[in-house]
């Protein structure tokens, strides 16, 4: 592909140019009529014109066997919390089997909307940006519905080595005929994405478009139907796996579509209505981007890498405007160890019989904690699970760590640096769920929405109207906004 | 480890066989300004498999193949039959404690 020095950039430069027409054509979403020319979009407006309503969808992903997965009580990790937290506390803990769609994963629920879109618009194929899950369910969507389906892998380090996890989720979508290509580390991979676009014409299955987000609406309405059968009432918490936002935000949508009382306004301390809890694993101080730290992770999503730039600036996505924006449902957001989900990944196997991705087990480290907070009428959902297979699993994801320099020991978890170490809790009293600072986010979240305003040539009107938006994007009241943003010209 | 040549054994293909390619998709020099400086070192490279379009070819020469989905495709000819090479891995020990400790644990709680 390359013909010299140079030659490329200029190629790139040009490609980047042409980026809003090539996304527009590939989605068939004209992103401008959201748009208010300052700050704010309409948010709503956009999963309303364009998404799907919950009926629809369900009928859609029931066309391809996706969702109504079984909601579980994981009756022995309950019973082994409880007997880590003080008198009266430890919640019931459920958990939502989302390894039972087609592909292993709740990505199914994205991707049969997506695909389901494509097909509808007369695209001949679908094209993915993702090394996770979502591949193998777009290209498992793609199989069921006779569309082409590429997808796009940040797959390798320089040496050519991968994770074993991703090289198992490649496999995976070659082994429902998708074209597989796999790249080395960095964020230019946006350019073969733009280019196989441009050249192919077919439809980008992005996560983040509203009919993606809408797909996992389902996921949120099951949930909460599930949770009223088996309990007789809401659930307390949902503790969601948090990279991207998409999950966390189609949960949280599809529970309200379900009649679920949210708890209301994060920031002035509301206490009703069902906690959604983010839960990311803690891969601070690694740069994504970075050839070498690329595979000195044992965690290639769920993690801060991913679950902190997404919420603070949802719109670094491959479309104009992502419909994942998690700080708008968003009451807490808690990082656990990497160490901690490999040993809950454990717990998992052994007390509930139930060998499923370590990835997909983020939520369930930091609900095995929480609920520990809680008295023991409360309940916590646990909202997914992911396949588990050769590479994506604890004993090749630990071996590739050790064989990548990371020191794997038995100890306090706290102690773990990403990069560095895998620390497994001597004991599953050391489990804990560290707390993010979710109005520190918020402010970054401000500065960064403002910025990008700026840098797509919108005027800045900090009006009503953004303070507004801005509001609603961070659950904050509009005097701790106008407040904030004061604060940032500063 | 998980290298992107995984499985492949020959040296040589034939029309028709199962093959994968590499290609440099941008130089160092070329790379986003943004990269951190480990990864604007190297070039992004990428890989890609199907089937061999020319009579006969050896690794390393350069080569169109038609992928899966029938898009053409050049590069030079980086593995024969391509294979996985990833796996259920050897047991942790620190992880096998973790299994007596919390069957030891329930049967505590039991008790």
């Amino acid at each position: 592909m390359s013909e010299g020095k140079g030659s490329q950039h200029t190629e790139y430069q040009r490609l980047m140019q042409r980026k809003g027409e090539i996304i527009r054509k590939a989605v068939g979403i004209d992103y401008d009529q959201f748009e208010s020319g300052s700050v704010a979009f309409d948010y709503e407006e956009m999963m309303r014109s364009v998404g799907y309503g919950l009926d629809e969808i369900r009928s859609i992903q029931g066309e391809t066997g996706v969702g109504n997965t079984p909601m579980l009580e994981l009756k022995n990790i309950t019973a082994l919390s409880r007997r880590c937290a003080g008198p009266g506390k430890g919640a019931r803990i459920f958990l939502k089997d989302e390894a039972s769609n087609p592909s292993g994963s709740f990505k199914a629920r994205r991707a049969a909307v997506s695909v389901y879109h494509a097909q509808k618009l007369g695209y001949k194929g679908v094209i993915a940006a993702t090394s996770g899950n979502y591949g193998a369910a777009v290209a498992s969507q793609a199989a069921m519905r006779g569309l082409d389906c590429i997808v796009v892998q940040e797959c390798y380090d320089s040496r050519g080595v991968g994770q074993p996890e991703i090289i198992e989720k490649g496999r995976k979508c070659e082994a429902y005929g998708a074209e597989v290509l796999q790249l080395t580390v960095g964020p230019e991979l946006f350019f073969v994405f733009l280019q196989l676009l441009e050249e192919t014409g077919y439809f980008n299955a992005s996560l983040y478009t509203p009919f993606g987000i809408a797909g996992i609406e389902t996921l949120g309405a099951e949930l909460s139907e599930q949770m009223r059968d088996k309990t007789g009432r809401d659930p307390d918490a949902v503790v969601v796996t948090n990279a991207g936002g998409g999950n966390l935000t189609g949960t949280a949508r599809g529970m309200c579509k379900a009649g679920v009382e949210l708890n209301q306004n994060v920031g002035s301390g509301g206490q009703d209505g069902t906690k959604i809890v983010a839960a990311s694993v803690n891969l601070e101080g690694l740069n994504m981007a970075g050839d070498r730290q690329f595979n000195r992770k044992s965690f290639t999503t769920g993690h801060t890498g991913f679950g902190i730039p997404f919420a603070v600036f949802p719109d670094r996505s491959d479309v104009p405007r992502s419909a994942g924006r998690p700080l708008r449902y968003m009451d807490r957001y808690v990082t656990v160890r990497q160490g901690e989900v490999f040993y809950m990944t454990e717990a998992l196997a052994r007390l509930e019989g139930l060998e499923r991705g370590p990835a997909g087990n983020t939520a369930l480290a930091a609900a095995f904690a929480l609920a520990q907070e809680m008295d023991r009428d409360r309940t916590i959902v646990v909202q997914e699970t992911e396949y588990t297979g050769a590479g994506k699993h604890v004993q090749p994801q630990l071996d590739f760590a050790r064989e990548n320099g990371i020191e794997l020991k038995t100890g306090d978890p706290r102690e773990e640096v990403a990069g560095e170490s895998v620390v497994l809790p001597s004991d599953p009293k050391l489990i804990t769920a560290a707390e993010l600072d979710l109005e520190q986010l918020s402010r970054s979240y401000l500065k960064r929405s403002v910025e990008f305003a700026g840098e797509m040539g919108k005027t800045v009107r900090n009006d009503d109207e953004d303070i507004r938006f801005l509001s609603e994007e961070t659950r904050r009241n509009e005097a701790w906004v106008r407040y904030t943003l004061k604060e940032l010209e500063e | 480890m998980a290298k992107a040549t995984a499985g492949a054994k020959s040296k040589i293909a034939y029309k028709g066989d199962w093959v994968q390619v590499h290609m440099v998709v941008l130089q160092p020099e070329e790379r986003s300004p943004r990269v951190p400086r480990e990864t604007s070192e190297v070039p992004l490279e990428m890989w890609a498999k199907g089937f061999l379009q020319e009579k006969e070819a050896r690794l390393g020469d350069h080569v169109e193949i038609e992928t899966e989905i029938g898009r053409r495709l050049r590069g030079s000819l980086s593995a024969v039959n391509p294979g996985y090479s990833h796996s259920f891995g050897d047991p942790i020990p620190e992880l096998l404690q973790v299994g007596r400790q919390l069957r030891n644990l329930m049967r505590e709680e039991e008790l």
